[in-house]
């Protein structure tokens, strides 16, 4: 039976509402069209950005900060990951009492101050607290308060502590070096974060990289110059010095004659760069670079190089030194300790006479010691590459006096730092030629700029070698086994204008072999015990103490006959293809 | 006509169920090299931190005094010390 043939449910109906029917049903469709049109073409990127960012995570990705070594890859300066914890108080709804007292508590901040971070509500960002240890942001993770959260970041240590605080320097909270070797190569050290966009899924877990926004860059790692060894050795032996001298500060630089580079440089007092808050200027300064002093007899052989080298004395000419005092410009020199008769030019350096130097300048035009002086590195910049370095004072020749250029002979009215003064060394060590000092490791050869002949060297090279024989004045920097060279310095402190009376720095500069030299020790004592002041005394011991433990651990073979002991003998009863 | 649809579309099912499949055996996989970079990362940090502390254990200053007082040990003067010169012919360039 066919139902719609049913006369019984045929029904007439008037024609419009079928129409009428239709026509809301096809109003229907037109709506959804335009519905979907409208979805999907004007306000497509809208609503993709929307669907996306319930599911697309941006991912920061932190780099770490390269590591610092010295030059056998001894870590000076690493960073390890600490977590800091944040707050957003502005998205925080009400933190438990209980919870703020635990977290307080993990924290180790007081309760009010917790509190004060939690309800400024008007706040987006706040730290709670940076740099905890891993194991203390666990409990604060398991303490699930809403509204805090943890975040990675990096934190500096410096294994080595004080030892090498002067060099390295320190990185602020951010892991920005601020000092030192720390700042000088924030760019090469630093990394830089990166971030990608991933997928997430329900449970928190990335399913798919979408795309790098930006790749991490790591740190890159820094190899110096520094031999950790030999620092430990020259720290040790220059703190030794301070106590026994009752010296204000000291500061030591060795020198690698070879390559001019920095294989230690100490100064005392110092501090520990691993606890934070303390900074002092008088301790964090690192004296051997950025302090200035007048380096006194030090300068000495700089003055008789010169002559030298110009040929207006010899190392035998005589220098009327017996009156034991010279009268330039209305000032009369003195000796400290005037000789009885006449010293030829290699005992003016080995007694370190005044009187003897300042008859040399003489026989020098102001223009021609200068040019020595200057091309020696004094009044220039080292170019270390440390911030802060300082160049020294050596004023222009065309202003001296007599009175100055004699002065200045023995190293009165320059200043200098403790790092110029043992790269000037190098003029007698390496042939007369001036290297180049750098505190990263150098892989290629370096290349000197000549200042006297090799000839004038070799000859400064044997008199400076007397300073440290008997009758010199610093016979205490000897090396048993090795020929020392080198000369003292003694000089009184500048004070207000003029000379202090009983500050003196006392200063040595040695260098070993002498047959071929390998290492420049210099050593500055500010202020030691006034009863005992002397270059010879105080910082000559330190050098040969550094230089002793020094060629011993860089192997360099003896060039003196050493005096066997008797229980030796016993030791050489080993058999030889031992 | 119905056949070859048929046939098409149980081919169009296959293909979709392999696609899930594949796509969540990739999601897995890719959660798994999520995890080891994770770890390879960690790794690398416990390295940093192992390295710091083997530096703090083989401190000079340390070294030093333990050497002296619990071992007895000193270094040796120079005068016994004995330098031994290389054979010439083993000597390098």
């Amino acid at each position: 039976m066919n139902i719609a043939r049913n006369p019984l449910l045929s029904l007439r109906l008037p024609v419009w509402r079928t129409r009428f029917v239709l026509m809301l049903i096809v109003a229907g469709f037109i709506g959804l069209a335009v519905r979907a049109l409208y979805l999907q073409g004007l306000q497509r990127d809208f609503l993709q950005a929307e669907g996306e960012s319930r599911y697309g995570r941006t991912l920061q990705m932190s780099a770490h900060r390269g590591m610092i070594t010295d030059r056998h890859g001894e870590p000076l300066a690493v960073s390890t990951p600490v977590e800091s914890v944040w707050i957003s108080p502005s998205t925080t709804a009400e933190v438990a009492p209980a919870q703020r007292k635990a977290l307080a508590k993990l924290l180790g901040i007081g309760e009010a101050e917790l509190g004060r971070k939690i309800d400024a509500h008007d706040r987006d960002f706040a730290w709670l607290k940076r740099q905890l240890p891993p194991e203390q942001a666990e409990k604060v993770r398991q303490l699930a308060v809403p509204g805090v959260f943890i975040q990675r970041e990096y934190r500096r240590y410096y294994p080595a502590g004080d030892v090498t605080s002067h060099i390295l320097g320190y990185t602020d909270l951010d892991d920005i070096g601020t000092e030192g070797v720390e700042l000088a190569y924030q760019s090469w050290l630093a990394g830089k974060p990166g971030s990608r966009r991933v997928i997430k899924d329900r449970k928190g877990r990335v399913i798919e990289d979408v795309e790098s926004v930006r790749a991490p860059q790591q740190g890159r790692d820094l190899a110096l110059s520094i031999d950790l060894k030999l620092q430990y050795l020259a720290y040790r032996e220059l703190k030794n010095a301070v106590t026994l001298n009752k010296a204000k500060a000291a500061s030591i630089v060795v020198l690698d004659v070879q390559t001019g580079e920095v294989l230690a440089l100490a100064n005392v007092p110092t501090y520990n760069p691993n606890s934070r808050g303390q900074y002092d200027t008088q301790k964090a300064r690192n004296r051997a670079v950025v302090d200035l002093f007048e380096p006194g007899s030090t300068m000495k052989p700089f003055t008789v190089a010169a002559a030298l080298d110009l040929d207006r004395i010899k190392p035998t000419s005589v220098m009327p030194t017996a009156s034991g005092a010279i009268r330039v410009r209305n000032h009369t020199i003195r000796d400290a300790h005037p000789a009885a008769e006449n010293l030829n030019v290699a005992q003016v350096i080995q007694h370190s006479s005044n009187v003897g130097t300042a008859h040399i300048a003489e026989r020098l035009a102001p223009k021609e010691m200068w040019s020595v002086l200057s091309a020696s590195g004094f009044g220039t910049v080292p170019r270390l590459g440390f911030p802060g370095e300082t160049g020294g004072r050596l004023r222009s020749h065309d202003r001296w006096t007599n009175l100055d250029q004699a002065t200045m002979s023995f190293g009165h009215g320059v200043s200098v730092s403790l790092m110029q003064l043992a790269r000037a060394y190098t003029i007698f060590c390496s042939d007369g030629e001036v290297l180049p000092v750098s505190l990263v490791k150098r892989t290629e050869p370096v290349v000197g700029v000549p200042v006297i002949s090799a000839r004038t060297s070799q000859q400064m090279r044997d008199m400076l070698q007397l300073v440290t024989q008997k009758g010199g004045t610093a016979p205490l920097a000897q090396v048993v086994g090795y020929s020392v060279g080198g000369k003292t310095g003694t000089a009184h402190k500048v004070e207000n204008g003029g000379y202090s009376a009983h500050r003196y720095v006392a200063s040595f500069v040695g260098f070993a072999p002498v047959s071929n030299p390998r290492l420049i020790v210099a050593v500055m004592v500010d202020e030691p015990d006034p009863k005992r002041h002397f270059g010879g005394q105080v910082a000559a011991p330190v050098v040969s103490a550094v230089l002793t433990g020094a060629l011993r651990m860089l192997a360099v073979p003896p060039d003196l006959p050493i005096p066997r002991s008797s229980t030796f003998e016993e030791i050489e009863g080993v058999p030889e293809d031992v | 006509m119905i056949r070859l649809n048929l046939v098409l579309l149980v081919v169009l099912v296959g293909c979709a169920l392999g696609t899930v499949t594949g796509q969540h055996r990739a999601r897995t996989l890719f959660v798994e090299l999520e995890q080891e970079q994770r770890g390879a990362r960690q790794l690398d940090e416990e390295w940093t931190q192992l390295q710091l502390e083997q530096s703090t254990w083989a401190m000079h200053t340390r070294i030093e005094t333990v050497a002296a007082s619990k071992l007895g040990m000193q270094v040796p003067p120079t005068e016994r010390i004995q330098m031994i010169e290389p054979p010439a012919e083993s000597v390098r360039p």
